[in-house]
């Protein structure tokens, strides 16, 4: 790639907003996403930082699995844009992982530990081809790295919560992502599984990658995490944990439910539902 | 029963039946496994309105113009549900039971008003099919005449339809397996990979379609339905994984297809009744069969499997319960209790249990009374070992005060873990017990 040409191109389509980098993991611009007519996340702005351990924080309905389900548009953003490395999702696939919420498959799938790892693979292996061994051999390995490996050929039902999302995780590492979105990945698991979860995060963000978590856990933020996104429906306060998370903002983010704002989206959707 | 009577009368409606449930059953793990089991039901009713138009416009029952309107009303069924599910925020089941129903009556009232049934389209033959009517009328005299073109150009027109249906149906699912897979299982993360779950949804679905229509004319609708849920309902009982579930459900199929002709026809014919079921019929009625087979027998997921380690698990609790009473009663200075106590006091247990340990070396009974062999002994200190570290570790670690620990710990002593348990930090149980 022409450094200089992709530069050119790219500092016009960002005249507007210069807040924005190229080399910027993710950038998300003036992003609203709206379920019935009524909005979930409301001009979101944000611009991650790459090599960063990034959470999501904010109340139940806050539109944190929206953020990221909007990001790689798994459902419809009504506005605005996002931009990963400077390009859109599908032109950078290969480069983003994601792991949905434990919650969102059906465990009780015929499928081994090691097959839902190898999903991870789909991608690299192709449409219509089958998964080969050395897809099968990589598959492994991320199941060693989570300590899984004895678990390979258990069907996934018999594995406990813990397990379970162990699974999900080396299946996102073998997807090999420069940017992962994780939502909910310490829900529901003991005590050894989101020691071990934590270090595996910490190692990708140690080579350089960018993960960011939808988190539940308000006591735990400052430790795991080096970046937060107090999300509220808008972005109330995002930043390096240790500045952003005081205790104005998290109030401006959990207390004030009944803003302005919330109160306008509870009349939209009301107005919605009587005029269809 | 001549060779040329069965390849005249039997072969062609046996064969006929066969490709429709293998057709049907292979697809139809897709839709057990998304929880669309219905939509089989859904298309293979709504293709009619589809089929009576073609007919009606065409006045022939010409075969492409009449599996082109079929597949187009199959297809409009699978869309007219989702816009149903999607604006009327209802559940799948639902919606898919207001399309079929409405399109279902649609096609028998355009059917009527259309004068349809003069031209040999009636509703029998939409619900049985004409498995029955299929005859080869130019069966070859010898075997080596069978793949001459001439032989095999003389099979019922059905047959060649459903075969190239099953060749199609076999490279869709063997060449798309894991992105049919990865949809169903994990919708998200497919389409967040650009397998996109929507395409693949239709995907199926016009192949569903396709195959409820290429199957009817011969079998029927009951057949179709029945075929797309049973032989993968059956196999998911017999399997935890997708590829062998998928390999097993058309084993179901083909035997479901073999029985049912052989009960529906042969043995009838063998009995010597004047009466002959329905095919399609009797084949559904087997595919149920199976079903429920598979949900009693199933050596993994069958209710009898379940049962018996149920009773094997209560066995063993009663057992080790015995053996640490013995134990304990040792510690205490009794070397041996009453038989009769022991059988009457321990939880869940029975004279049996008692029996069952004398056997197996564990307890020795002399007259009334039973007491504990070395290797009794042993298999009891295990248990009263793990019990009263698990009593210490309820105290040290959980906080549970020393008199709330003997209930618990008397469950959790009969779980085997692979990790062992950290010895008190007394050296001995909460009540002073030393740990065997």
């Amino acid at each position: 790639m022409n450094p200089s040409a992709s530069a050119d191109a790219t500092t016009s389509a960002l005249v507007s907003r210069p807040e924005h980098s190229v080399d910027s993991p993710l950038a998300v611009h003036a992003m609203t996403v709206a379920y019935h007519r009524k909005p979930v996340l409301w001009d979101v702005d944000y611009d991650a930082t790459a090599a960063s351990l990034t959470a999501i924080v904010g109340p139940n309905g806050a539109g944190k699995s929206t953020f990221v389900k909007a990001c790689l548009g798994l459902v419809p953003r009504a506005t605005g844009t996002v931009e990963f490395w400077g390009q859109p999702f599908r032109a950078v696939r290969d480069r983003v992982g994601y792991m949905p919420q434990r919650e969102s498959v059906d465990w009780d799938f015929p499928v081994s530990a090691l097959d839902v790892v190898c999903m991870g693979r789909y991608r690299k292996v192709g449409w219509f081809r089958r998964v080969s061994r050395a897809h099968r051999m990589a598959a492994m390995s991320a199941l060693e790295r989570v300590g899984m490996a004895d678990y390979a050929s258990r069907q996934i039902s018999q594995l406990s919560g813990g397990q379970q999302q162990r699974v999900f995780l080396a299946r996102a590492l073998t997807q090999e992502a420069e940017l992962y979105f994780m939502d909910e990945p310490f829900a529901g698991v003991d005590a050894s599984t989101e020691r071990a979860i934590l270090e595996v995060l910490r190692e990708i963000r140690d080579s350089g990658r960018t993960v960011i978590c939808v988190h539940h856990d308000l006591l735990t933020v400052a430790e795991y995490f080096d970046r937060v996104i107090l999300l509220n429906m808008r972005v109330v306060a995002a930043g390096a944990t240790s500045e952003t998370l005081t205790d104005d903002n998290l109030h401006r983010t959990y207390g004030g439910r009944l803003t302005l704002l919330s109160e306008a989206s509870e009349q939209l959707a009301r107005s919605g539902q009587r005029q269809p | 029963m001549t060779m040329q009577t069965f390849l005249t009368l039997d072969l062609m409606p046996m064969l006929s039946g066969l490709l429709a449930a293998v057709t049907c059953g292979l697809l139809g793990n897709f839709l057990v496994l998304r929880r669309l089991s219905l939509m089989g039901d859904a298309i293979s009713h709504a293709v009619l309105p589809g089929i009576v138009l073609a007919f009606l416009l065409t006045a022939s029952r010409a075969p492409l113009p009449v599996f082109l309107g079929a597949t187009a009303s199959g297809l409009l069924t699978v869309g007219l549900v989702e816009l149903i599910r999607r604006v009327g925020r209802v559940e799948p089941g639902a919606a898919m039971g207001v399309v079929f129903s409405v399109l279902f009556a649609l096609g028998v009232f355009i059917m009527a008003r259309g004068g349809a049934e003069s031209v040999d389209l009636d509703p029998g033959c939409v619900l049985y099919g004409t498995l029955e009517t299929l005859a080869w009328t130019g069966p070859p005299e010898t075997l080596g005449e069978l793949f001459s073109l001439q032989v095999l150009g003389g099979l019922p027109r059905p047959i060649w339809v459903q075969s190239v249906t099953l060749i199609v149906v076999v490279i869709f699912v063997v060449t798309l397996f894991k992105e049919l897979g990865i949809a169903a299982f994990d919708a998200q993360s497919a389409a967040a990979q650009g397998i996109s779950p929507t395409l693949m949804h239709y995907l199926l679905m016009s192949v569903v379609a396709g195959a409820a229509v290429a199957s009817f004319e011969a079998v029927g609708s009951i057949l179709v339905i029945a075929m797309l849920i049973c032989p993968a309902a059956t196999a998911r009982m017999l399997t935890d994984r997708l590829r062998s579930q998928v390999i097993v459900s058309a084993i179901v199929a083909v035997a479901t297809g073999g029985l049912g002709y052989t009960l529906a026809v042969f043995v009838p014919l063998g009995l010597g009744w004047r009466f002959t079921p329905s095919v399609a019929g009797m084949m559904t009625v087997v595919a149920g069969a199976f079903v429920a087979l598979s949900i009693v027998f199933s050596p993994t997921r069958g209710m009898v499997a379940r049962k018996v380690r149920t009773r094997r698990l209560a066995r063993r609790v009663a057992l080790e319960d015995l053996l640490a009473r013995l134990f304990r009663a040792e510690e205490e200075g009794a070397p041996a209790l009453a038989s009769a106590d022991l059988s009457r006091a321990s939880r869940g247990s029975h004279p049996a249990g008692l029996e069952r340990a004398a056997k197996s070396g564990l307890v020795s009974i002399e007259g009334s009374l039973a007491s504990l062999t070395d290797a009794g002994r042993a298999a009891a200190a295990a248990i009263v070992r793990r019990h009263r570290l698990w009593e210490g570790y309820l105290v040290d670690r959980a906080g549970l005060s020393p008199d709330h620990v003997h209930e618990p710990a008397e469950l959790l002593e009969h779980l085997s873990l692979e990790t062992e348990l950290p010895i008190p930090d007394a050296g001995a149980d909460p009540h002073g017990k030393p740990i065997p």
